[in-house]
């Protein structure tokens, strides 16, 4: 047996794990009848589905007959630059305010592209922060720390 | 004369000066994202739908649909002038617009995109007034079982649309539905899937899940693509069709809108099949077939009427019967939901002011467009010069500052990051992420009529197949399945997807 149809089958895999897990967690909650769904009975029923269609993405795979299609192609860098740099700012946010974690977001997400340049991207960051001090504060008067705040400041 | 007094009270709504505002202001901010090369209406939404969560519901409204039109138009500039469609709509658009712009005619295209989009909103808009008081009491006679086989249909008919694999869409839905289980359950008030965590009492946001599966997930595809994009460097001038133009476009234009209003109104219709059925259609029935895709007006005439068209005739399922049609309309819905107003028939007798002003604003909305953009263009083409890795960071920044504001928390912004890689992986496997933002939005809904629907029939399931209307909609169902899963179909479907 080959997997010929690398897509396919990890589509296959996922769908398999969503709708085991789906079906698992239902079991926790009442699942009732027919004529009286408890909250886990759809639930149930769709990850049970799920799987099925998990199988069938499986099956195909190793019996696509149409040329082998590849794995596909990961480059680490861009997701996870820009994913982090997401996380960084939600997790800088509170502690730190508005000003530091936007230059923490636009400098590490930047990094990402392949024409990435320090002094430009710094430079960006500088406008950007005032653009959304202009806009975001100022004018639609977001409720967001702009500036850090150290424990003896809060009360 | 009924029609005639609820247009008039749409207009009293559309045009007090602050929701004029709203308009113009969705119009402008629409087309500035919606012209930045692969983001179309879907991506914008998705990054401007915290921007409008402290209006209140009915400005809400007419400034996102000021914000969806503004997309759409910025599109179809950046494929005329670039040759990189933001959405799978304007695919067609680029064919023979670009080439028209090679030729210096680019100002004729974006004229001639301009009116017949906006002759086609002024038709589509008189479309949705006439159909949807009667098809919103049509929708009052549905019980439980009638929707839930309708929200069947509708789905099904998104997954038609889908490109790539029929399998993995229908996965796709499921998983969405599923998403849309997480959080309180309305029937029984018990916390499914949250795990413990506070802030998914309420279920996983909307707008995490929309930004995380378009923006955040686009920035990363085009990061990876590193595609170079030549811009049109030469200066845009003629803005004037000629006669030969005008009179070439003109009937272009009457069938693309004809064919537009038609199609956008069924389920998974909308924007896509629409221009490219529209496009065919020209193509077919022109004595020169072979001059399309070489710079022929009416290949730009005729698919941005049907696209124009067909986005305001999908507002009618939305509406009236509480279906979002695609994706686009799965994010109104969601914006509706946001601002406590529950889209379905009850839309019209409850909240008519919101419901008619909405309408019309639409009609405004694009006249704003055709007054707006002629003379704006040129600022639209400078943007396009701003280096894509200046512009993606200024993107997440304004996402994430978005985000906070929802809720004013920063799981939010996690949650988003995660939604992020999720669509990253769904891309990565050919997986659509349009299906299961359907799902999501009608999971709960479908679960409540289903539940309501057995506990009537008292557990008996043939009730979905004996009650008329319910059955009618499982048969289309049926018959859109067996018609993709045909291999003549599904060869004619692989082609006209691989057009893009």
């Amino acid at each position: 047996m080959r997997i010929r149809h690398a897509k396919d089958f990890c589509a296959g895999i996922m769908f398999l794990l969503f709708g085991a897990a789906a079906m698992f967690f239902s079991t926790g909650y009442a699942i009732g009848n027919a004529a009286n769904m408890g909250p886990g009975y759809f639930p149930f029923a769709l990850g049970a589905f799920l799987v099925v269609l998990g199988v069938a993405c499986l099956l195909r795979s190793v019996l696509w007959k149409s040329g082998s299609q590849p794995w596909p192609a990961l480059h680490f860098k861009p997701p996870a630059l820009v994913l982090s740099s997401v996380v960084l700012f939600g997790l800088l946010l509170r502690p730190l305010g508005l000003a530091v974690s936007a230059i923490a977001l636009v400098v590490l997400s930047s990094r990402a592209s392949h024409e990435f340049r320090w002094k430009e991207a710094l430079l960006n960051a500088a406008v950007l922060i005032i653009v959304v001090l202009v806009v975001f504060v100022y004018f639609l008067e977001f409720q967001v720390p702009v500036w850090p705040s150290f424990p003896a400041d809060r009360t | 004369m009924e029609l005639l007094a609820n247009l008039a009270l749409g207009f009293q709504t559309a045009v007090s000066p602050m929701n004029l505002l709203y308009c113009l202001v969705g119009a402008v901010i629409g087309t500035l994202i919606g012209v930045l090369p692969g983001i179309g209406p879907v991506q914008t939404l998705a990054i401007l739908l915290p921007t409008t969560f402290s209006l209140p519901p009915v400005s809400a409204l007419i400034m996102l649909a000021g914000i969806y039109y503004g997309a759409q138009y910025g599109g179809s500039t950046t494929s005329i002038l670039v040759n990189v469609p933001g959405e799978a709509s304007s695919v067609v658009t680029c064919l023979d617009g670009y080439q028209m712009a090679r030729q210096g005619r680019a100002g004729a295209a974006l004229t001639i995109a301009a009116l017949g989009s906006f002759a086609a909103g002024c038709f589509a808009t008189v479309v949705l007034a006439v159909l949807a008081v009667p098809l919103s009491e049509l929708a009052f006679k549905f019980g439980p079982a009638e929707y839930f086989s309708l929200m069947v249909f509708g789905l099904i008919g998104s997954v038609v649309l889908a490109a790539g694999s029929l399998l993995k869409a229908v996965g796709m839905i499921i998983l969405g539905l599923l998403l849309g289980m997480i959080g309180t359950d309305v029937t029984s008030g018990i916390q499914r899937f949250s795990f413990g965590i506070p802030e998914l009492a309420d279920g996983i946001g909307f707008v995490s899940l929309a930004m995380g599966l378009f923006g955040i997930c686009d920035i990363i595809n085009s990061l990876e693509n590193r595609e170079k994009r030549d811009i049109l460097k030469s200066k845009l001038t003629g803005f004037w069709l000629s006669r030969q133009e005008l009179k070439e476009s003109a009937p272009a234009v009457l069938r693309g809108t004809l064919c537009g209003s038609l199609l956008g109104i069924l389920p998974g219709g909308g924007t896509i099949l629409s221009s490219f059925t529209a496009y065919m259609l020209e193509k077919k029935s022109s004595r020169h077939p072979e001059s399309f895709g070489k710079g022929n007006i009416r290949g730009v005439a005729a698919p941005e009427a049907a696209n124009n068209a067909a986005a305001q005739t999908s507002f009618v399922p939305l509406l009236t019967l509480g279906i979002p049609p695609n994706v686009v309309l799965a994010m109104m819905a969601g914006a509706m939901m946001i601002h406590g107003v529950q889209p379905g028939p009850r839309v019209i007798s409850s909240n008519p002011e919101l419901f008619w002003g909405v309408i019309v604003s639409m009609w405004m909305g694009n006249l704003i467009l055709v007054l707006l953009n002629l003379p704006l263009v040129g600022i639209w083409v400078r943007l396009l010069s701003v280096p894509f890795r200046l512009l993606y960071p200024a993107i997440l920044l304004f996402c994430c500052i978005g985000l906070y504001s929802v809720n004013n928390n920063t799981f939010d912004i996690g949650l988003t990051a995660f939604c992020g890689l999720l669509g990253y992986v769904f891309h990565k496997l050919e997986c659509e992420p349009a299906p299961l933002i359907l799902g999501f939005i009608l999971g709960p809904m479908m679960e409540e009529n289903l539940r309501r629907g057995m506990l009537l029939s008292r557990g008996d399931a043939s009730v979905f197949f004996t009650r008329p209307l319910s059955l009618a909609f499982l048969l289309m169902a049926a018959i859109l399945l067996a018609l993709v899963a045909l291999p003549s179909i599904r060869r004619g479907r692989a082609t006209a997807f691989k057009e893009k």
